[in-house]
């Protein structure tokens, strides 16, 4: 095999190399969660005290809306994908994705559309100060002029994840190993194909929401204008149905990752995996019919509220069978403590708490008091922060001596937990207390009663936003170089991906492996 | 490697994902709108109502209150002639709601409907509303808008009062920029 990878630059710009396109996915991603990390600094900046300090509330706006946007779309789903573009031919045994070059292209039009959405905050007018959920009519009638960027970015990134998501069902669906069947395959692969129907079927909605939006504001139609015939509330309805799966589309392949490293440091096989994908499954089909939980204050039938508080609630019991079987795979298990283990461990305890308060703010009755408030700003970071972002993290430190050859700091890498994890309860946990004394979420200002647990949540923040540049610095010197990896790295870990050597060879699977 | 068959599973997924947009943008908002005009949802009132001779119950009085508000910007006047009725169930009922334009330039205008509680919805019948059409009115004009309902005497016996809105929009612009060619007062859903 004569052929590798172009030379400098040409390398990564015509790359059809899985290994090489994750390698750009999960660099992009952590740029941009240090973009959107900024925000939140911002945004804690000028709530460290009432009053106006730092910002005008205009500005405020764009950064919470860009903060959120920026997030999800930018941070937490490419990371993913770069996990999955990575990990699953490696996983089962495939030499590359199915479509390479259409890998390429969905990667490369991520950052266009990215810098399309930052050039919004020098504009005139400002940048979207929607909300990440851009109701309207504030995203139509009283949008900034720049919202039309807004609509064509989301239009790429709809795009890109589409296109991403066909890759990677046509590479597990079509691609595995011989002998690997579909019960044999490992849990991130079996995430990730049910991520991906859920992408499909639902990025297309979300397309579909700012391409009313946009003929709206340009047309002349009336999808959510009142004053022609339309209802805003339409809109509410639609962005759910999209908004909701996407939610999960950001914490199953989390749970895959999550079942990968908690049998390795507990030197036990996962427990209960066929239960684990059926609850995957039921969790992806529960997604589609708990929309309006989101909107329980906007008006409904008490059936409609009915309906949705117990069809929400009863998301909690696939996602009980999960946290129990990890539990239960730790269970008497010799376990140790590296540091993709800890973000493992502390994603289970994490993610449960915020898996409560979702279950506080599903009983429609109570949620009327919550609505809006910081409870929800501390429910869907508990979610996200050690649900997404501590999974991915902890993927990255278990599989980077994959990717390198080296072995991170580990005392680095401890440190960069522990701080983390003080960051982000200390960040986090306060907002419950000030969400349920009323303080409402997207303000820059706050009454005075509120202002310590501000106070003590914007110190987290800070602390939390330091931890990441410990993380990067960790990452930055194991590529380098350090201490080398083996081809098992861990303690007899599960999977095809530690029968290759590290690093990883730029081509993997020419020949399939034999499976058991 | 076996590309025709990956190029198999991509056409079908990319379909998918064409009719999941189809579904959001030509399915989705007529399909809520058909919801909500069955269930009532958000006080949506239906549209013109055919009356049918029914018998009026003469035992039961059902308190009609009249709220007329004005969107964002909108500068006319706008208020209910008498702000509470009582009537019997079966019976036709007429009222008017004042409208002024104060402002120097003709305007046209486009009241919304909206009724709580919401399972009153589908029990209230508008033979006539002013809702029905656009509203325009030149520079200084003042109008009677008419409003002709019945409510239905299967209105469940736990509702006694009932709460009808109107915010009425400027729609001048939308008017002159999108409808130039069309008849103005054409016949709409209220």
């Amino acid at each position: 095999m004569a052929h590798g990878p172009q030379p400098g630059f040409k390398r990564w710009l015509y790359t059809t190399n899985h290994k090489d396109i994750g390698s750009m996915y999960l660099w992009f991603s952590f740029a941009m969660f240090l973009l959107g990390g900024c925000m939140a600094l911002v945004i804690r900046a000028e709530l460290f005290e009432p009053g106006l300090q730092i910002v005008q509330p205009e500005f405020f706006n764009q950064m919470t809306t860009m903060h959120g946007l920026i997030m999800v779309f930018g941070a937490v789903m490419p990371a993913f994908v770069g996990l999955a573009n990575w990990m699953i031919p490696m996983m089962i045994g495939a030499p590359d994705m199915a479509l390479p070059r259409m890998n390429n292209w969905s990667f490369w039009i991520l950052p266009f559309a990215f810098a399309m959405l930052a050039s919004t905050l020098f504009m005139e007018g400002g940048a979207p100060n929607f909300g990440w959920t851009f109701y309207a009519p504030l995203s139509t009638e009283y949008a900034p002029p720049s919202v039309t960027f807004f609509i064509f970015s989301i239009h790429i990134m709809g795009a890109s994840s589409i296109m991403g998501s066909i890759n990677i069902i046509a590479t597990i669906l079509n691609m595995r190993a011989p002998g690997m069947t579909l019960m044999k395959m490992p849990l991130f692969v079996w995430t990730w194909l049910i991520t991906a129907y859920l992408l499909i079927a639902v990025m297309p909605v979300l397309a579909g929401v700012v391409t009313m939006m946009l003929m709206d504001i340009h047309f002349g139609t009336s999808f959510f204008s009142a004053a022609g015939g339309g209802d805003p509330v339409l809109f509410q309805h639609v962005f759910w149905f999209f908004g909701h799966p996407e939610v999960y589309i950001m914490i199953l392949p989390a749970f895959g990752i999550v079942s990968a490293i908690i049998p390795t440091f507990a030197r036990k096989p996962l427990f209960g995996y066929s239960s684990m994908v059926y609850a995957t499954a039921s969790i992806a089909f529960l997604s589609f019919i708990v929309w309006a939980h989101h909107m329980f204050t906007v008006g409904m039938p008490i059936a409609g509220e009915l309906f949705f508080m117990y069809a929400t609630m009863l998301i909690a019991v696939p996602t009980g069978v999960k946290v129990f079987n990890w539990v239960t795979t730790m269970f008497r298990g010799s376990m140790t403590f590296e540091t993709p283990m800890l973000f493992a461990v502390a994603f289970v305890i994490l993610f449960t708490i915020g898996g409560f308060s979702g279950l506080m703010l599903a009983i429609a009755p109570a949620d009327f008091q919550y609505h809006d408030t910081y409870f929800v700003v501390a429910h869907f970071h508990y979610v996200l922060v050690p649900g997404a972002i501590f999974s991915i993290t902890a993927g990255v430190y278990y599989w980077l001596p994959k990717w390198t050859g080296n072995m991170y700091n580990e005392t680095m890498g401890k440190v960069h937990f522990w701080l983390a994890f003080v960051g982000l309860n200390v960040t986090f946990f306060p907002m419950h207390f000030v969400g349920l004394a009323g303080m409402p979420r997207r303000i820059p200002d706050y009454a005075l009663q509120f202002a310590d647990f501000n106070q003590i949540a914007s110190m987290g923040a800070f602390l939390f936003g330091a931890a990441q540049l410990v993380f990067l610095f960790n990452v930055i010197r194991t590529v380098q170089g350090g201490k080398k990896a083996t081809a098992e790295v861990w303690d007899n870990p599960e999977g095809l991906e530690w029968t290759v050597p590290s690093p990883a060879p730029y081509h993997t699977f020419s020949t399939p492996p034999a499976v058991r | 490697m076996r590309w025709s068959d990956n190029a198999k599973i991509a056409t079908k997924l990319l379909a998918l994902a064409a009719s999941m947009l189809v579904f959001a943008i030509f399915v989705m908002p007529p399909l809520y709108d058909a919801f909500c005009e069955i269930t009532g949802l958000n006080g949506k009132t239906g549209g013109k109502y055919e009356a049918v001779p029914a018998a009026v119950d003469r035992d039961r009085l059902v308190t009609v209150q009249f709220v007329a508000s004005n969107n964002e910007n909108m500068p006319w006047g706008f208020k209910p002639s008498v702000v509470s009725v009582k009537v019997h169930p079966g019976e036709a009922m007429d009222t008017v709601f004042l409208a002024t334009n104060p402002t120097e330039r003709d305007m046209v205008a486009q009241a919304i409907p909206s009724l709580v509680p919401f399972k009153a919805a589908e029990y209230f019948h508008k033979t006539e509303c002013f809702c029905f059409n656009q509203q325009a009115l030149k520079a200084g004009e003042t109008a009677e808008l008419p409003l002709r309902f019945i409510v239905d005497p299967d209105l469940p016996p736990s509702v006694n009062t009932i709460t009808l809105s109107y915010t009425l929009f400027d729609i001048t612009e939308r008017v002159s920029s999108n409808f130039d060619n069309k008849n103005t007062d054409s016949e709409r859903e209220g």
